[in-house]
């Protein structure tokens, strides 16, 4: 309160009306005078002095004591006062059209480097961990406030539980029930409520013969976790849904509760409303580079190991080469498709190979295409998502007899990621095909639409990473989730945090998800991915 | 010098072609507590003002949903000593609905919540009907119902927190369920809707005064496609008119005991 009751005071008076700001940083061109220009952290001191002097320089003439001076004497007294008080308070900008609200902070605890499902998710958890209220100040960075490319605005929204690693599992089950009660978590007081759009149809997975064992064994698992999926013949999924041929099919597994598919969009703007409203910064900008230290240290084998810290992030802001410094505590990777170069930014995989300076992140963007068709004879309401035996998944989108599919290629058939153009023969060659073998009514399909995202695709073994880097000390990942990273966002988010303020994974126990697998060549293989 | 942040924080639709989303949806939420949004406003002003009435308010939030997952709490401790029949039923019971005992009267709880306690002694005696109408059921608190596993009529009628999830929390009643009440629950869908197709042995629905349903006519029709053996109730369409909330038909859908 007080900051706001002295700023109304300080604000009357034409003099005040001068573009003077403690934030501000490297000024983009939006500070004028620049004896009131402050660079970040300094007081200003001198650049205020020929301004005061020259304007006071006539009073000193004309009268003797201070009551005979008058009241302009008192007037230019007290704005001078205001001045000073105002070049102390933080962020009182007085000009609207130089305000510095959408610049950096010069400091922050928890920097988070992208501001998609997972950043947000880390950055809602730190505050709702946190000790004490507005213990942390934490900033998530986002260069680009549309989200024209990021993965989770272009994502399909499916959530599922039907994985082969229980940790998938578990994510997924705490994402479910997250979701379920995203009103409570993620109200704010006044704000209409979220309208998640969740459709609670299920994952209808198709297994070949060759693969049904493994899937029988999958649901065992999935089962004992708590998910509630069943197996089903080729004869019961006729029963159900007589618009599938089961030509192929030995087995299918359905998940009953928990499953389906929702709005991304709605997900990412409640989680964004909802950090700004427990105090978290936002700001648009790229990171670009860290300042960092390193300490030599020795292993019990005499090996010398250098560990990094980082100190400094530099956000280079919107249409400007210049940036501004942000001292942290700690940042998170959570750009997504992009985290393999923030991770290279901070030296990770800077050094010789197989060591574990030289190990990178081996997460890439990988484009994966979208089509959405109309076919009036398509499978009706209680149509669920169908993951086939070829890899080819489709789902219902709408009342209108409209679906949405794709397929993910394989290694030799993956497109370049330079951009997001959509290779229409690729929906004609390899999807189409498959889909009008699978439902015999998509013969007559027509292409209305498609769009193109980019996988935060761990080339490794196609799960997340987790937890911090082992060298580079105060860098946490939550990045790499390869095609279901929005489903798990609320549990990773909860598990970064937890690292953070407890040292250690306590919800959901994400250990094999760490960086070090990586260097120590320890595949956690997940088989159900789209 | 205009700044850009102030143009870009309207989070615009990605592009591309992605018509059916974007930030209208989130306007179009339901609010079912919105008839209280005036009395409100005075607090609206305080905690614009002062950040200790907005801590508070959202304080009060918390409690008020904490309360209603109290009363969702799971009754399966009772199903040892009682059987699950009784528990079934004293959850309904507790929650302000009524029970059906097979042969029995049914039990309804007075004004005060106070209920005859006789229901005790049928441990034996299926639970065949179930009237949760108006009742602050949620999805934790269904899981009480698939106690009941020789339910055959049950009336959600305007039960404020029904939604989507929860209608995937009806299929273990599969095997029994013959009547199903959705009609004026304010936050079910047509999505939740769609999810119903496991309740194969249903012979009547009824999912008239759905305000959520974006487009209740071709539902009705798209519901009825996925279950030939039921008979739908819902919008009458060749009624014109639609009845504003206070109008409403009351009770005229109760659930007819077998
Ligand atoms: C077509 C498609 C379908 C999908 N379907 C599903 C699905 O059904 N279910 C599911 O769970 N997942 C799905 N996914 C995957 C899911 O979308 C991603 O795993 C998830 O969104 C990743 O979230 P993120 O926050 O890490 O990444 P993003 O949303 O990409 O966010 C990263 C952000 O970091 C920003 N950034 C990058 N570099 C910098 C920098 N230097 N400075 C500042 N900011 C930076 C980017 O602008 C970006 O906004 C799908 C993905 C695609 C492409």
């Amino acid at each position: 309160m007080l900051p706001r009751v002295l700023s109304l005071g300080v604000r009357r008076g034409p003099l005040t009306r001068r573009p003077g700001t403690l934030r501000g940083g490297f000024s983009l061109g939006k500070v004028v005078d620049d004896r009131w220009y402050c660079g970040s952290g300094v007081r200003p001191t001198s650049g205020c002095v020929p301004f005061r002097t020259r304007n006071r320089a006539p009073h000193w003439q004309d009268s003797g004591s201070a009551w005979g001076r008058g009241y302009k004497y008192w007037e230019e007294k007290l704005s001078e006062i205001k001045k000073k008080i105002q070049s102390v308070l933080p962020g009182t900008s007085l000009h609207p059209l130089y305000d510095s609200s959408h610049l950096p902070p010069d400091h922050s605890d928890v920097v988070i480097v992208g501001g998609g499902v997972l950043g947000l998710s880390v950055a809602y958890w730190l505050k709702k961990l946190e000790k004490q209220r507005g213990a942390l100040r934490v900033l998530v960075v986002e260069r680009d406030l549309t989200y024209s490319q990021a993965s989770s605005a272009l994502s399909l929204g499916g959530i599922h539980q039907q994985f082969s690693l229980p940790e998938n599992i578990h994510l997924s089950l705490f994402s479910a029930s997250f979701l379920r009660n995203i009103n409570e978590h993620l109200a704010v007081v006044d704000a209409p409520p979220l309208d998640l759009q969740f459709n609670p149809l299920g994952y209808l997975w198709l297994a070949s013969e060759k693969d049904a064992a493994a899937m029988e064994n999958n649901v065992k698992v999935q089962r004992q976790e708590g998910a509630k999926v069943c197996l089903m013949s080729p004869d019961q999924l006729r029963n159900k849904f007589p618009w599938i041929n089961t030509e192929g099919v030995a087995l299918a597994s359905y998940g009953m509760e928990d499953e389906g598919w929702f709005d991304p969009w709605c997900l990412l703007q409640g989680l964004r409303r909802k950090v700004q409203s427990m105090g978290v910064l936002f700001c648009q900008g790229e990171v670009t580079r860290f300042v960092s230290s390193s300490d030599r240290m020795l292993t019990k084998n005499q090996k010398e190991v250098k560990l990094k810290r980082i100190y400094e992030v530099h956000v280079k802001m919107d249409n400007s080469v210049e940036y501004q410094p942000v001292e942290c505590a700690l940042v998170i990777n959570a750009a997504g498709a992009w985290s393999a170069q923030i991770a290279a930014l901070a030296g990770i995989g800077k050094g010789p190979p197989d060591t574990l300076q030289g190990t990178k992140l081996p997460v890439e963007p990988r484009k994966r295409y979208v089509y959405v068709w109309h076919c009036p004879q398509g499978p009706g309401l209680e149509s669920p998502l169908v993951a086939d035996t070829s890899g080819t998944y489709f789902r219902r989108e709408g009342l209108g007899s409209n679906y949405l599919g794709g397929r993910s290629p394989t290694e030799e058939e993956e497109p370049d990621p330079e951009n997001l153009e959509v290779d229409h023969d690729f929906f004609q060659d390899k999807v189409w095909p498959h889909l009008a073998q699978r439902v015999p009514a998509f013969e007559t399909l027509k292409v209305q639409n498609a769009w193109a995202g980019y996988y935060d695709y761990n080339t490794f073994d196609q799960n997340g990473v987790v937890g911090p880097h082992p060298l580079v000390v105060n860098m946490f990942f939550a990045t790499g989730f390869s095609g279901h990273g929005l489903q798990q966002a609320p549990g990773v988010g909860r598990a970064v945090a937890e690292m953070i303020l407890e040292g250690r994974f306590q919800t959901i126990n994400l250990d094999s998800f760490l960086f070090s697998r990586f260097y120590l060549g320890e595949k956690i293989q997940e088989d159900n991915i789209i | 010098l205009s700044s850009p942040f102030s143009q870009s924080l309207r989070l615009v639709a990605p592009i591309g072609n992605r018509s059916t989303r974007g930030i209208h949806q989130l306007g179009g939420a339901v609010d079912p507590e919105s008839s209280q949004k005036k009395r409100r406003t005075m607090l609206q002003y305080l905690s614009d003002h002062f950040y200790d009435v907005e801590f508070l308010r959202g304080y009060f939030l918390q409690n008020k949903m904490d309360k209603v997952h109290q009363k969702n709490r799971s009754f399966a401790h009772l199903e040892e000593t009682h059987g699950p029949n009784n528990a079934g039923a004293f959850f309904i019971l507790k929650q302000g609905g009524a029970v059906k005992f097979r042969d029995k009267e049914w039990i309804r709880p007075d004004k005060y919540g106070h209920f005859s306690q006789e229901f005790w002694n049928f441990s034996e005696v299926p639970v065949e009907a179930v009237d949760a109408s108006d009742c602050a059921i949620n999805y934790e608190g269904l899981e009480n119902l698939h106690l009941l596993k020789e339910l055959q009529s049950l009336s959600l009628q305007r039960c404020p927190h029904m939604d989507d999830w929860c209608l995937s929390r009806l299929y273990p009643l599969a095997d029994s369920l013959q009547e199903l009440s959705l009609a004026g629950c304010p936050r079910i869908s047509e999505r939740g809707l769609a999810c119903l197709h496991h309740l194969q042995n249903l012979r009547r629905l009824d999912i008239s005064n759905l305000p959520s349903v974006s487009n209740p006519g071709l539902t009705q029709i798209l519901v009825e496609e996925m279950l030939p053996n039921c008979k739908v109730v819902g919008v009458n369409l060749a009624e014109g008119l639609k009845l504003g909330p206070e109008e409403q038909p009351q009770d005229t859908d109760r659930p007819i005991p077998a």
